[in-house]
């Protein structure tokens, strides 16, 4: 493994581990808060896989000698976080435990738009020059279909229902395709992961990700404007809001409360 | 005879009579059989009560859900918390079918909550302030729970009963989840020992009360006879206690901890355990809907139910475009 290769997976596995770490807990900031009981069942399902993955890829850094997977999950700053900006914006206002005014419209769109994403990815790993990751990636892909029925079922039915509904996923449309383009960002590294066969080449799962989006726009008359942007910065390079710190110390709140602990 | 009408034709004593011979026949009553009114009030308090209790149940753990410590908690805790959602969901559709003759819908069943005119368990009713509060909750509340639904798995009505078989086999799992949450701490620093000591503290009694007061002269009210009589359990809140104690003082004490009741000792003359009585007129209070945390863990489960009005209006409307 060339210095240059070993950087860029590194890079890269930051990317699908704190992706999936990061909306997996905005995700069970959900729990018991969702439109119905049956919806908490299923989120928590989609949850838990996607904290399951995030745990697979800390791993695999662990093992290229990162450090402890536990550490590099809850002790980085977050400028060393390489989620996209998207998936760490706040539910809405208020704390889960404290009057949350949670958006579910919000909480459909970004979430279809990561798993819509995710899938592609994930097929795109499947041939990865990494052994380790293009296992992985063939055994997590299998999950995706339920994960993607499942948010799709819930965009149709949401924009195609009231006019109530349509409106405010349209505004949750608009501020998650403002900041859909850092999915997309593979950052700074992005050329030397594909020259090195770690991935596809941003342009490539761009287009996918922009075709399989459009037929899904199509199906309920929706037309975006514009391309995706990065509002709020590029997370791959390490650009992050507030929201991220916010979401970090209350992750490794127990965690960093007892240095001398070594077991929890 | 009686045999010759049709069933309809009966009597009420008759209906009575043939139901209350099903009763201690051991035979199971399902939803569309017919049933005393008696029968059916006593099923509808005591399974939205267990349902509404597993869904408030969530609310105290919840609270340590994306706090837990490391990712192997953190996913072991969400896989918890999702199990007693799902237990909820699951007894809700029980109730559901029961008050479905009464004109009446799971709404009816939440307003019922939001408004305190339906009860659910002590324990739920409390705050939990660290990450101890979260292991105990699932080693002990979890493990005092697993007896009396355990006890109920019997059950009259055969709807409950197959919900209670799938529940007792999760919360299996969820009492050796909080084991091995409570063993972390108590191997751990002393700060994590003090920290699980306090735990201990704060939920004694609320444990103790859990399984209800020792006789009706406490409460006043006779339910628990009515569900002996109906065969809906089989034994008495004392006697459950017992088991309780049984079971996990000496548990509690090889891990070195505390017990905050000097008085408990186990008595073998009268073969029981004696303890110093939990403070009933509390438990009346905290049950009626004025504990610690009731106000604020129910203005969070309406807060997000009406957030959510929107998306139910517009689900329903989908599902009537598609009919
Ligand atoms: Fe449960
Ligand atoms: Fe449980």
């Amino acid at each position: 493994m060339t210095p240059e290769y070993r950087t860029a997976l590194i890079e890269l596995l930051y990317q699908l581990a704190d992706d999936n770490f990061i909306l997996a807990y905005r995700g069970s900031e959900w729990l018991g808060l969702t439109p119905h009981i049956e919806e908490d069942v299923a989120f928590s399902s989609i949850n838990q896989n996607a904290m399951g993955h995030a745990a697979i890829y800390y791993q695999m850094l662990e093992d290229l000698g990162e450090g402890k997977s536990d550490d590099l999950a809850l002790l980085r700053p977050p400028a060393a976080f390489r989620n996209a900006v998207l998936l760490e914006l706040k539910n809405g206002p208020g704390n889960y435990w404290d009057a949350p005014d949670y958006d579910w419209a919000f909480a459909v769109v970004r979430h279809f738009f990561f798993d819509v994403f995710k899938s592609i990815r994930l097929n795109a790993l499947k041939k990865s020059s990494y052994p380790p990751l293009a296992a992985a990636a063939g055994k997590i892909v299998t999950e995706q279909a339920y994960h993607l029925m499942h948010w799709e079922t819930w965009f149709v039915q949401l924009m195609m229902s009231t006019d109530e509904a349509r409106r405010r996923m349209e505004k949750a449309l608009s501020l998650c395709w403002a900041d859909a383009g850092g999915l997309l960002s593979l950052g700074k590294w992005g050329a030397v992961m594909a020259e090195h066969g770690l991935t596809a080449t941003e342009a490539e799962w761009r287009d996918q990700w922009r075709q399989a989006i459009g037929q899904s726009f199509a199906r309920v008359g929706y037309v975006p404007i514009g391309e995706p942007g990065m509002a709020h910065g590029d997370g791959r390079n390490g650009e992050h809001t507030a929201d991220l710190g916010e979401a970090l110390s209350i992750l490794s709140e127990v965690y960093r409360s007892d240095p001398q602990a070594t077991g929890w | 005879m009686a045999a010759a009408v049709p069933f309809e034709q009966w009597t009420a004593e008759e209906k009575y009579g043939h139901f209350m011979r099903r009763i201690e026949n051991g035979e199971k009553i399902e939803a569309d059989d017919w049933m005393p009114d008696d029968y059916r009030k006593a099923l509808i308090r005591l399974i939205t009560m267990h349902g509404i209790s597993e869904i408030m149940g969530a609310f105290p753990e919840k609270e340590w859900v994306p706090k837990a410590p490391t990712l192997r908690r953190k996913l072991a805790i969400m896989a918890k918390v999702q199990d007693e959602m799902g237990h909820g969901q699951l007894l809700l559709r029980v109730a559901e079918d029961l008050v479905k003759p009464c004109g009446k819908t799971r709404e009816d069943i939440l307003q019922d909550l939001f408004a305190k005119r339906l009860k659910f368990h002590n324990v739920f009713h409390m705050p939990s302030p660290t990450w101890a509060d979260a292991a105990v909750i699932a080693w002990l509340v979890d493990g005092a729970a697993i007896l009396s639904q355990t006890m109920m798995l019997k059950t009259s009505y055969g709807p409950y009963g197959r919900a209670l078989k799938r529940i007792c086999q999760e919360e299996s799992f969820h009492a050796k989840h909080g084991e091995s949450l409570t063993l972390s701490l108590a191997e751990g620093t002393p700060a994590q020992r003090r920290m699980l000591q306090e735990a201990i503290d704060r939920w004694w009694e609320p444990l103790l009360m859990f399984f209800g007061p020792k006789t009706k002269e406490a409460t006043g009210h006779t339910n628990v006879d009515k569900n002996l009589k109906y065969k809906l359990r089989t034994k008495t809140n004392e006697e459950l206690r017992q088991e309780f104690l049984s079971k996990y003082v000496p548990k509690i004490r090889l891990l070195g901890l505390a017990i905050p009741d000097p008085t408990l000792r186990y008595d073998d003359e009268k073969g029981e355990w004696i303890y110093r009585e939990p403070d009933w007129n509390k438990f009346k209070q905290i049950v009626t809907g004025n504990g610690p945390k009731t106000d604020e863990r129910l203005r969070l489960r309406r807060t997000s139910y009406e957030n959510g009005r929107w998306v139910r209006e517009a689900l329903a409307q989908w599902k009537a475009a598609a009919v």
